[in-house]
């Protein structure tokens, strides 16, 4: 830094004398701002993306591939039948990551110098979860995109098909604050993954995503029905092939609710307890 | 403490489960003036400092940035404060400008106002030809530089250095010290850890010296020195046969005790004057005495601390309390 002049360093007074909340929407602008950054740390690291491209495309080609013939008769109806599923089930655990990377953002420290600005605090949790919207919408685009190869094809109309895809991510997007809070709670990266591999299994295996939900025993069934990987998948499958919706939208929009409802609180709370 | 106090702190007390990291400290920063917090690692610097950056709550006492309490008023401190160390970093997956971009953004400068001061900063930390590599790419020195312009983003009142240049060569040391006497020729008052009582001497107006949580002595540089002992000539003659009348000279030069031999072949003597070093130098030529090694040495912390508690700073390390994330 020999370089360095004497002159006194740049320093634009703006800041210093103005009082907080000078300019509205400061959340929303924020946590934008801190998206973007999400955004920029995803595209630098692509190999970060693999469980949204790659994985819905090996579950789509082993399942139908393996199972079609037994489960469904022929690998055509059981594609038909498990596009929605395993869109629903990687969308789920493409949400993972975030806790993972919330995990490891914050032991370099750079949380704490978001914690010393005069943001709200909740904008870099908030940040990091809109971020993560693109990734699901990756997921969604792959796995209809080699399921069109694998010969899936939309029984619906395009804006019932879109409404599907936009309610997977929403799921995806309310779901999120559970591997937050996770991440707030646990003390290593792998720790969160597999806290939450062990959560999000049994939803999306006791469920109707590989199966119909009629063939279960009747035990789980109970499970499965308020399962809401169920309601999901029911939704997706309704919008995108026309099977009957019955209240499945409404119910995966009340458990949507219900996530941000209970799990974005929690996470908030655990972050500003978190040193 | 009168309204000139720019950062102030009575009786900081912070425990960490069993650990008291803070003990009840008080702290006291005039504008525009440079605070060296003196203290080993575990001494509590680092818990001092993220409690008046509003990073964590005391459990006992108060403390005031620029008038505002930190845990009542901790939005209006953050506006405020610019807070640099090793926990508070930058995000490596970005490059130089992106981060220092993304600060200005949510320091409200505006998309433009962001880019411009990022654009300064970066020319003034002499990071414009690295400011589109990502930050994982820098050296450690470059990472320091980043560090510090990303917390001078929001052009800051107040500054918190914690340990700034632990594991810095000595040259960009001495850059770093640079930066810090402009910021505070600027207007800016500053707040500095360090290990280093040469770096404390270097920079600040007054040293707080803690140890254990306390406060253990409070003092001007030079106040501190005439305490410690302040500065030890240390003279290799290069002929081993002159060391006798090398002595005899540093004896007389020194501030009045006898130089001793304090390690093989060199002679160490206390000294006062600033001219002391010259008139060595003078006196050594017309003795004919040729030198290897000639250099002046604060007292290290190890030594400051022997002289004001009567150990030394690492004596007692299974008892110490941990620097929490340290």
């Amino acid at each position: 830094m020999s370089t360095l002049t004497d002159t006194a360093p740049p320093r634009s007074r703006a800041l210093s004398t103005t009082a907080p909340n000078p300019r509205p929407f400061r959340l929303v602008r924020h946590s934008l701002a801190l998206a973007k950054r999400s955004l920029i740390k995803t595209w630098r690291t692509p190999e970060a993306l693999i469980d949204v491209t790659l994985q819905p495309v090996l579950f789509l080609i082993i399942f139908v591939y393996v199972f079609g013939g037994a489960v469904a008769g022929s690998t055509h109806h059981y594609l038909q039948f498990l596009l929605p599923g395993i869109l629903a089930q990687t969308i789920a655990t493409g949400a993972i990551a975030i806790g993972v990377n919330l995990n490891t953002d914050i032991a370099k420290g750079i949380f704490d110098r978001f914690r010393s600005l005069p943001i709200p605090r909740s904008a870099p949790l908030v940040g990091a979860v809109l971020g993560d919207v693109v990734r699901y919408v990756i997921v969604t685009v792959s796995t209809l995109a080699i399921g069109y190869v694998m010969g899936f094809r939309i029984d619906t109309d395009p804006f019932r098909a879109i409404a599907g895809c936009l309610l997977a991510v929403l799921f995806a997007l309310c779901l999120s604050w559970l591997p937050v809070l996770v991440s707030m709670k646990v003390r290593t990266a792998g720790a969160v993954q597999g806290v939450m591999f062990a959560l999000i299994m049994p939803l999306s295996f006791a469920s109707n995503v590989f199966v119909g939900a009629d063939t279960l025993p009747g035990w789980m069934q109970a499970f499965v029905d308020v399962n809401p990987m169920t309601h999901l998948v029911a939704s997706v499958r309704g919008l995108f092939l026309g099977t009957p919706l019955g209240n499945h939208v409404w119910w995966t929009l009340a458990w949507c609710a219900g996530f941000v409802a209970v799990f974005m609180p929690l996470a908030l709370r655990a972050y500003r307890k978190k040193i | 403490m009168t309204s000139d106090l720019v950062i102030e702190a009575e009786g900081l007390v912070k425990t960490f489960g069993k650990t008291r990291a803070l003990q009840g400290v008080d702290l006291a920063v005039p504008r525009g003036t440079v605070l060296g917090v003196l203290g080993p690692n575990g001494a509590g610097k680092t818990t001092a400092v993220r409690i008046l950056s509003t990073l964590l709550t005391p459990d006992g006492g108060t403390a005031r940035i620029a008038g505002f309490d930190v845990v009542r008023d901790a939005e209006r401190v953050r506006q405020s404060i610019g807070l640099t160390g090793q926990y508070a970093s930058v995000d490596e997956d970005l490059t130089g400008r992106q981060n220092l971009e993304l600060f200005g953004t949510l320091l409200e400068l505006g998309r433009t106002g962001a880019r411009r001061r990022a654009a300064e900063l970066l020319d003034w930390f002499d990071l414009t030809d690295a400011a589109n590599r990502q930050a994982k790419t820098y050296s450690g020195g470059m990472r320091r530089r980043l560090d510090l312009a990303a917390s001078l983003v929001g052009a800051p009142d107040v500054i918190f250095l914690d340990e700034p240049t632990t594991g810095l060569d000595p040259a960009k040391r001495e850059d770093m010290w640079d930066v810090v006497r402009t910021l505070v020729n600027n207007g800016s008052t500053v707040l500095l850890t360090t290990q280093y009582l040469e770096e404390a001497d270097a920079l600040a107006d007054a040293i707080t010296v803690i140890d254990h949580g306390r406060v253990i002595a409070h003092d001007t540089p030079e106040g501190l020195k005439r305490v410690v002992g302040g500065q030890t000539l240390e003279v290799r003659p290069s002929d081993p046969a002159q060391l006798p009348r090398t002595a005899e000279i540093l004896t007389q030069v020194g501030s009045g005790a006898q130089a001793d031999e304090i390690r093989k072949g060199v002679l160490a003597v206390p000294v006062t004057d600033d001219a002391a070093l010259t008139e060595s130098v003078a006196r050594f030529a017309t003795a004919g005495i040729a030198v290897t090694e000639l250099s002046l040495h604060l007292p290290s912390l190890d030594e400051v601390f022997f002289t004001l508690t009567g150990r030394t700073a690492s004596e007692d390390d299974t008892t110490r309390p941990t620097e929490v994330a340290a």
